[in-house]
């Protein structure tokens, strides 16, 4: 499997990052090269094999429901970049380029 | 006292001065301070120092002390200087994560680990360099310029965690935390010839450590010695709520068997493994010259063999950069970090904010996380790899019925220069060629100094591999190594 430069564009826009056509050029070569490395596990017949997601079998960590205390309001606005009235403020989501293409 | 020098003493020995009155916390912190003052600008181990919080934990020790608190009470790391990765929160600090993305990001809580450390009584000396997010082998991946291996200036001291490796080399400090996803603890500790454990998974709490890739992270600690190291896990594991995969065990003491006799202690040799391309005969000597020393001490060496351990390294850049495209999703410029100032509208603003914010490293591993998650992609890459985690485990699992221990190199070379790999991306990668398969089973893995290599006299580092939760035998069988070699972290023009 290799990846075509509009691929890699597509990749960009899903994972939301604005390059320019050096960095997808760039990329291009740079995820094939990886991908010839990382195609190794193809090789491997795992028809049989269950797929393992944690090394460590964790099963229903419970807690209690209880109230605690969690951030206040000016310690979860603290690295906001834009803020008014104690909420953040962001550009508008409705119209173009509010959602997917 | 005013002769000790925190180069030259473990935490344990730094804390029984302290809580003895032989010298006081503040001297302790003062000395810390003044040790990165004047090797800071060589090193650049820190992104940021914090005089102040370690003074006022020095005063309040003293304070204690001063009160009648006993040596029990303060507890074997009082008065320790230590430091902690820059990807680890502690309120008061900011958490940079070594990327232009959090730049001013102002910690908001306090990572547990960290909690755990200053509960201990030990003195906070700041946040230390890393690659960014934790994605590299060397620290040239910071933002903020790469940290020197005390070692060789010249010459990286690995990565993630090259500060937390480099500032206990530097002995600017006596302990740190790092990160391990795919090697990023055991690697630099190997590079920088210091003690450098990743504990098994579910060991620490990971709350407040910026994730990377959550199936495989795990905190541990950077020391000179073992006994150091096994205190500092003593004093950072345990069960958090705020970390769900964080497992509730029975209180033990991982400096239990530091000294006892290791005879009958079963340690396997993968031979496989150690035809691996490109690994350095000398290291490769390293590991048949220390199964010897083991075996004349009394452990049985034998032989085994890891089939699929090299298919870690593939299965890894899949599951590593998958697990860290959802996890850096967060950064998205709306709550906290990096935003432009003139988006267009929400979309544009992700887009620009994203690709000015992260830097070229974490842009690749987005991009091929992204991709072996996308529609069409993900039975061959992410299915497939984790299928691979299955049978590296099973070998593990295997092993493990036979013997205590696994013993390999750490990593295929001593440190290497600036530059050397930064062309390649995936010759950097390979770096972490005998760590990853660890990380992707869970397992303990801890490096462990032998000597420096003849060839360009950098450390040498081995890594002891363990079963789910033998922390013991690990510390147990580094320290008989450390017996033997005493092998010390901080070099000669350095102490």
């Amino acid at each position: 499997m290799s990846l075509s430069k509009e691929e890699v564009r597509h990749v960009a826009l899903l994972a939301r990052l604005g390059l320019d056509d050096d960095q997808i050029e760039r990329l291009e070569g740079e995820l094939n090269a990886i991908l010839d490395h990382i195609n190794q596990i193809s090789q491997l017949d795992l028809d049989a094999v269950e797929p393992t997601t944690r090394s460590i079998p964790v099963v229903n960590a419970m807690r209690e429901d209880v109230v605690r205390p969690g951030f206040d309001r000016e310690m979860a606005l603290l690295n906001a970049p834009d803020r008014e009235d104690g909420a953040i403020v962001i550009p508008r989501i409705v119209g173009p380029g509010g959602g997917d293409q | 006292m005013s002769n000790f020098s925190i180069a030259e003493l473990s935490a344990a020995e730094i804390s029984k001065l302290v809580t003895s009155k032989e010298v006081t916390a503040r001297e302790v912190a003062e000395q810390a301070i003044s040790r990165i003052d004047a090797h800071e600008k060589d090193i650049h181990a820190f992104n940021q120092i914090t005089p102040d919080m370690a003074l006022a934990a020095a005063d309040a020790l003293d304070e204690k002390i001063a009160g009648g608190a006993t040596a029990v009470e303060l507890g074997p790391l009082a008065g320790a200087p230590v430091a902690f990765k820059d990807n680890m929160n502690l309120v008061g600090t900011n958490t940079t994560c070594s990327s232009k993305m959090l730049e001013s990001y102002q910690s908001t809580y306090t990572c547990t680990a960290v909690q755990h450390l200053l509960d201990a009584n030990t003195l906070p000396l700041g946040k230390l360099n890393m690659d960014e997010f934790a994605f590299g082998s060397s620290t040239e991946n910071s933002a903020f310029g790469p940290t020197k291996n005390p070692w060789n200036t010249d010459c990286v001291p690995g990565g993630s965690s090259g500060g937390s490796a480099a500032a206990v080399a530097a002995g600017m400090v006596c302990a740190t935390l790092g990160s391990d996803t795919g090697g990023s603890i055991r690697q630099p500790g190997a590079f920088t010839g210091t003690v450098a454990c990743k504990p098994t998974y579910g060991r620490v709490s990971r709350y407040g450590c910026v994730a990377f890739a959550s199936s495989l992270d795990q905190i541990g600690p950077f020391t000179k010695t073992v006994e150091d190291n096994a205190l500092i896990l003593n004093a950072i594991c345990g069960k958090d709520d705020m970390d769900a995969t964080s497992v509730e065990r029975e209180p033990e003491d991982f400096t239990a068997h530091l000294g006892d006799d290791i005879t009958g202690m079963k340690i396997a040799l993968p031979t496989d493994m150690l035809e691996t391309q490109g690994l350095d005969p000398e290291i490769k000597a390293s590991i048949y010259e220390a199964a010897e020393k083991l075996a004349a001490a009394g452990a049985e060496i034998g032989e085994i063999s890891l089939p699929h351990a090299k298919y870690g390294l593939s299965a890894y850049y899949v599951v590593g950069p998958a697990e860290a495209s959802s996890n850096l999703a967060r950064f998205d410029g709306i709550r906290y970090g990096h935003r432009v100032e003139d988006a267009e509208d929400v979309l544009d603003l992700y887009m620009r904010s994203r690709a000015e914010g992260f830097g070229p490293e974490t842009i690749r591993r987005i991009m091929i996380g992204t991709y072996a998650l996308s529609a069409g992609y993900y039975d061959a890459y992410y299915g497939k790899a984790q299928k691979v985690r299955t049978v590296i485990k099973q070998d593990f699992d295997d092993a493990f019925k036979d013997f205590d221990i696994i013993l390999t190199p750490t990593t295929p070379t001593t440190s290497f220069k600036f530059g050397s790999k930064t062309t390649d991306p995936y010759a950097m990668y390979l770096s972490d060629v005998f760590t990853v398969a660890v990380n992707l089973a869970g397992n303990v893995g801890l490096s462990i100094p032998v000597g420096c290599a003849k060839a360009d006299n950098m450390p040498i580092g081995l890594q002891l591999i363990g079963d789910h939760f033998q922390e013991q035998k690990v510390f147990h069988v580094a320290h008989a190594l450390e017996d033997i070699y005493k092998f010390h972290s901080v070099p000669a023009n350095l102490k």
